[in-house]
């Protein structure tokens, strides 16, 4: 076990905190005369890889527990396609340990840099929402550390209350140090995913409400920079994984090794880069993202190329300059499409150039009391935090989402307020009551509980 | 805490009477904002005009002179408020022309604005430290960059606070709190007022914008009006002869 004092911030890199930082496995943290020694009043947080874009895994003042994978993290039931998953073992070890043996994750986010800790903590959804539902929907079992040092085994029948109050709780409920949960098999490391280039929002909406049910992966990229007649251009693309037989009719090069997985690592841009990523250069990308793609194409993608491709440059983050940026990301329920189209024009209108944005469809919820996703149309946009005016123009979207009964993702908040996320989040006191019975001390504590009175 | 745009959720004032205390507060309004904490001699009800429609505003009592409550005195707020997002350190008196020569007058001056400031600063950077952020603003002046002859005891106690607001946030260094010293030039203000006016005299509300983006920023020191750094650079340094007679 190491222990050092640092400060932390999210992916977005706003709002630092100092705290002190514990390296430890689940094993070197058991017990309860070890834990108590640890944590002092300012209580202590699990982090993963610091992919969350806010405070999530933060803890000003307190200890960040960097749980460490044991011996033998990562063992696969291959009869059951069941996974038994150390908390701290990234989507990338595990796919690489998984892919070769024809098995895939039930749900992938935009990278692979995440752990299963956090994909539970956050309860994570991928481009399968629509289809699979979120991370937590497919877990059987969770260990975990509680507040007084013991440690627990749950599961969705034999413990309903903390189970709904841990999948997408944010680590305030205990330390998650084990994950078992459901693989899909797949013959191919490929995807057969159709692309296509979509004029404006309004053929977008059809498009995806009439063919997401026939695909298990679909999202969309929009061009938040084009307006007027080109409002909400973007690039559709739709995938399915590749049996054997597809792989050798579209890619037959890559089916000679069709479940080889070896992603190349890349080198990180390097630290103390300007904001580059300013409205020009943004406009620049996306008009060309935009005119690079085909009008349709129909062919295969590897899993990282469909998947992760942010993965491809390292710390990628910092070509927003020394202010940070952040996510903003949030659903408003089906119904509510027009709420969802009067936001992007705003958006559009406002001009703050958002160089990712992407629009999907959730399926069903999870049962997690503070899991965001649930069915409608979710909205994600990156946006530099130094822009003047954004705190302005949030809150407004705010008030839009949350008067159709939407709601914002706590993995990527780091603006939200105790009210807007009370009003997102009708559940939020049935899920306090079930964490003040597991930790009555307040043990379990991050910036952003602070910060949105969830403790 | 502060969210991803440096907006404060709880701000404790030193010296909740402050004119400039008060511009600052506005200006770091915001939908995030939920406490403000006004500590004056006395604690009463103090109003603050301009914030917005929730945003809760407490009165507390705090004598800058008794030193040995300063540390009570933060734990019962951070008891009552939770983390300090910002603590601005505002009090201090200009003393009147007695205090050039009267040394009674001079060491009271001195009590309130130096070691105030210092006992007072070291309680808040405890509770800063503590929880691994936040910032404290210390309103200091030009006037303790050169002491002038017409009030070299109120410049000398602005210099011995500026000084130690300056130590104190090399000391905080890694600690992840942080310190923002304050140097604003003549402020038409309730402590100024009737007065001759300074030349590169401003309002409140400027020093307000000046801290907001030292905020913003993560500055260290910041001078309001901007330019007043280069002038003071200059009259640093020039002959004493001609010091005495800028001091009309």
């Amino acid at each position: 076990m190491e222990t050092e004092q640092r400060a932390f911030t999210g992916w977005g890199r706003t709002a630092p905190t100092t705290a002190t930082l514990v390296r430890a496995t689940a094993d070197e943290l058991a017990g309860d005369a070890i834990l108590s020694g640890m944590i002092g009043d300012r209580g202590a947080i699990a982090r993963g890889l610091g992919r969350s874009y806010g405070d999530p895994a933060q803890n000003g003042g307190g200890a960040v527990i960097e749980l460490l994978p044991g011996a033998d993290p990562i063992r696969l039931d291959t009869d059951a396609g069941v996974a038994h998953v150390d908390a701290g073992v990234s989507l990338d070890a595990l796919l690489r340990t998984m892919v070769p043996r024809g098995w895939f994750v039930p749900v992938t986010p935009g990278t692979r840099f995440v752990t299963v800790g956090g994909a539970v903590a956050c309860d994570i959804h991928g481009k399968n929402h629509h289809a699979d539902g979120s991370f937590g929907a497919h877990c059987i079992r969770l260990g975990m550390m509680m507040a007084d040092g013991s440690h627990r085994s749950i599961t969705p029948d034999g413990d309903p209350a903390l189970w709904s109050a841990t999948i997408g709780g944010m680590g305030l409920t205990g330390l998650i140090t084990d994950v078992a949960f459901n693989m899909i098999p797949i013959e191919t490391r490929h995807c057969v995913v159709d692309t296509e280039r979509v004029p404006n929002l309004d053929t977008l909406i059809e498009k995806m409400e009439a063919s997401d049910h026939l695909y298990r992966y679909s999202v969309a990229w929009i061009d938040l920079v084009a307006t007027g007649n080109s409002l909400g251009r973007s690039v559709l693309s739709m995938g399915n994984h590749a049996s054997l037989d597809e792989l050798r009719e579209l890619n037959p090069k890559a089916a000679t090794h069709p479940l080889d997985f070896d992603p190349p690592i890349f080198p990180d841009v390097p630290t103390g880069v300007p904001n580059v990523l300013n409205r020009l250069a943004v406009r620049a990308f996306n008009e060309l993202w935009y005119r690079k793609t085909p009008k349709s194409r129909h062919g295969t993608e590897s899993l990282t190329g469909f998947f992760h491709p942010l993965d491809m440059v390292g710390q990628w983050t910092r070509l927003y300059g020394s202010r940070g940026f952040l996510q903003y990301q949030f659903v408003v329920p089906f119904e509510a499409v027009d709420t969802m189209r009067t936001i992007v024009e705003k958006i559009a209108d406002e001009g703050h150039a958002s160089f990712l944005a992407v629009l999907k469809r959730f399926g069903a919820e999870s049962g997690g009391l503070l899991s965001f996703p649930k069915p409608g149309w979710t909205l994600t946009l990156d946006l530099p935090a130094g822009v003047a005016g954004l705190g302005r123009l949030l809150t407004e979207l705010d008030e839009l989402v949350l008067g159709v009964g939407g709601r914002h993702y706590l993995a990527k908040d780091a603006f939200a307020t105790p009210d807007v996320v009370r009003r997102g989040y009708p559940r939020l006191d049935e899920w306090k009551a079930i964490r003040d019975g597991v930790d009555p001390d307040g043990v379990w504590v991050s910036d952003q509980a602070r910060r949105l009175d969830l403790v | 805490m502060m969210n991803a745009f440096d907006q404060p959720q709880t701000v404790l004032v030193l010296g909740g009477r402050s004119d400039i205390a008060h511009a600052i507060v506005r200006q770091l309004a915001s939908p995030a904002l939920k406490t403000v904490i006004l500590a004056h001699r006395g604690g009463d009800a103090v109003a603050i005009d301009g914030l917005p429609e929730g945003v809760q505003v407490a009165c507390v009592a705090f004598d800058a002179t008794d030193h040995a409550s300063h540390a009570a005195f933060v734990d019962r707020v951070v008891e009552t408020n939770g983390d300090l997002d910002i603590v601005i350190q505002a009090f201090g008196q200009l003393g009147g022309p007695e205090v050039n020569t009267d040394p009674t007058a001079a060491g009271d001056l001195v009590d309130v604005n130096v070691t105030g400031a210092v006992s007072s600063g070291l309680a808040v950077a405890g509770q800063l430290r503590n929880q691994g952020h936040g910032v404290l603003v210390v309103l200091s002046s030009v006037a303790g960059v050169r002491t002038r002859p017409s009030n070299f005891v109120y410049g000398a106690t602005k210099a011995g606070q500026d000084a130690f607001a300056t130590g104190l946030g090399h000391a905080l260094a890694g600690s992840g709190a942080r310190v923002m010293t304050v140097r604003p030039g003549f402020v038409r203000s309730a402590m100024t007022e009737g007065m001759d006016e300074a030349p590169f005299a401003c309002d409140p509300t400027d020093v307000a914008e000046a801290v907001a983006a030292g905020l913003r920023g993560h500055k260290s020191v910041v001078w309001a009006p901007g330019v007043l750094r280069y002038v003071f650079a200059v009259l640093r340094v020039v002959p004493g002869f001609v010091w005495r007679k800028l001091d009309r």
